[in-house]
């Protein structure tokens, strides 16, 4: 039977290693460089796969991740470097898309074992918060004042609130939740800090809606996965993670969306541009949102979580603030954990690599909130940013 | 006093947008629409995504319009901004253009005022460079 555009990679490919260094609030981490971070993350997942590190012979990342591929080779003494590729777009969007083309090149034979990585110390370089010139659109936003990624975020999140009557204390429950899970998470940035609803209201605004904790952490640290394929991953100690869809895609007339023009369709306007990447993505898997068992989902703020639930189908447009509400995220009884390790709120701002790491901690059993009996994790990738990628992995 | 403070990002010009500064710069709000098939599309691009026509004209618009979505930053992100804030930020959607968009701001209302649906016009503001930027003002 041939192979559909829908099913082309699906569970072809798994995920055998992955890799962490500590992680710390921005400027925490003052006496490593992030190149060397960045190896590091990338040695321990080999060391996690159990393969020598001169058998990565590919790499794949996303967000203008500084380190290169030749930089990265010459340093470990790897031999041969047969793909070297970089996901377009500024924003974690293309975390998703990075494992995707690493799991293209490692099935079509480019490759054996395909790194993909990212590090990001905003203590070392600039921070994502603080103005940054934009070549594209900046022009159309700047002299107006509009900056950052939260103000963009904001202005989404106010038009859903207007539309839906979404409120702010739905969103307060999105943080609250996270943070709890970071508590169990030694790696979490958050750990030790809980956070309660009240805490949440009366933090400062940085741009209404969004008071602090609606923001995601400014961190430093690099992390790293291994994907190869099942053939190969037989041969290995450790059980694979089965990557049973990966995509790509935006929907129509989006653009850089939130961080260009705001001239989005403005039937999507309130929205994380996820509609047809969803569409794309449960059809490669052959599962629907009810087959989800657990969910990471890219949180830079809390608005998007909940309009991504919307775009993903775990409930209907204008219904994400109530199913938030309903207490659906929480670990362990919420129905759909929603990220288990804290999240790009409470553990970690590797613009949603870590979040990979989790959902496939979570299909090792291993996680620290973990979930019973999970056989599937929705990984998604991409708030403010252009295109949308995300995963589903399975035990 | 402009809105915003003298060291806020100015706009450059390019190849693609430079006749819509221009108005700017005659204090004319003028929207690109296709010349063949009569779409407005905002910012400016080479070509029209409903008939992928090049070719192009910049429109005066009426400069009323209606606040879509806003914000109220509390956080300055900008050097130049911190003796700004709170100051409010407006996606304006325009009357006659489409379903055109500006990005600007609400310079007479105050934080508390501002809501979706609120209809502005337009005031234009002098910038440091001799142009003027679309701000807009409580209709």
């Amino acid at each position: 039977m041939a192979v559909t555009v829908e099913r082309s990679i699906a569970d072809k490919t798994c995920i055998v290693g992955v890799g962490e260094t500590e992680y710390a609030r921005h400027g925490g981490i003052a006496d490593k460089s992030e190149f060397r971070l960045c190896l590091e993350a990338i040695l321990k997942a080999a060391a996690d796969a159990g393969i020598r590190p001169d058998e990565i012979d590919g790499f794949a990342s996303f967000g203008y991740e500084r380190p290169e591929p030749v930089l990265i080779q010459a340093a470990l003494g790897i031999p041969e470097m047969r793909f070297s590729n970089m996901v377009w777009g500024a924003g974690g969007g293309g975390c998703a898309a990075a494992v995707m083309n690493a799991a293209i090149a490692v099935h079509a034979g480019l490759c054996r074992y395909a790194c993909v990585y990212r590090s990001l110390c905003q203590g070392q370089y600039e921070r994502y918060g603080h103005y940054r010139p934009r070549p594209r659109g900046g022009p159309h936003m700047a002299p107006f004042g509009l900056m950052s990624p939260a103000q963009m975020v904001a202005l989404t999140t106010r038009r859903h609130m207007h539309l839906y009557g979404t409120t702010t204390e739905q969103f307060g429950i999105v943080a609250v939740t996270l943070r709890a899970h970071a508590q169990r998470n030694p790696r979490a940035v958050m750990r030790g800090k809980p956070l309660t609803l009240v805490e949440h209201a009366r933090a400062r605004m940085i741009a209404d809606p969004f008071r602090l904790y609606d923001c995601c952490l400014e961190t430093d640290g690099a992390c790293a996965v291994i994907v190869t394929t099942p053939e190969r991953a037989r041969d290995l100690r450790i059980r694979p993670v089965r990557i049973l869809a990966a995509a790509q895609a935006s929907n129509p007339g989006w653009g850089l969306g939130p961080m260009g023009s705001h001239n989005m369709p403005i039937e999507d306007y309130a929205s994380v541009n996820s509609r047809v990447l969803a569409g794309h993505l449960f059809a490669m898997a052959g599962l629907g949102p009810a087959d989800i068992d657990v969910a990471q989902i890219y949180d830079a703020f809390t608005g998007i979580v909940v309009m991504a639930l919307e775009d993903f189908g775990f409930c209907g447009r204008g219904e994400g603030g109530p199913f938030v509400a309903e207490g659906r995220l929480a670990w362990p009884d919420g129905g759909l954990p929603v990220n288990t390790a804290g999240g790009l709120l409470s553990e970690a701002y590797l613009h949603g690599l870590n979040l990979v790491i989790e959902g496939v901690r979570q299909m090792r059993g291993t996680s620290t909130a973990q979930v019973a009996d999970a056989r599937t994790c929705l990984v998604t990738s991409g708030g403010a940013s252009g295109h949308k990628s995300a995963l589903i992995l399975g035990h | 006093m402009a809105y915003l403070p003298e060291g806020t990002p100015l706009p450059a010009a390019d190849l693609d947008d430079s006749p819509y500064w221009e108005g700017c710069r005659r204090r004319e709000l003028r929207i690109q629409r296709c010349a063949d098939c009569g779409r407005f599309r905002h910012p400016p691009s080479p070509v029209c995504p409903a008939c992928r026509s090049f070719g192009a004209e910049f429109v005066e618009v009426p400069g009323t319009g209606t606040v879509f979505t806003y914000t109220v930053a509390h956080h300055p992100v900008h050097p130049a901004l911190k003796a700004a804030v709170p100051y409010n930020i407006a996606v304006v959607l325009l009357d006659g253009a489409g379903d055109v968009r500006l990005v600007s701001n609400v310079v007479d209302a105050r934080p508390g005022e501002m809501a979706v649906g609120m209809r502005v016009r337009l005031r234009w503001e002098p910038t440091s460079d001799g142009s003027y930027l679309p701000r807009f003002e409580k209709a």
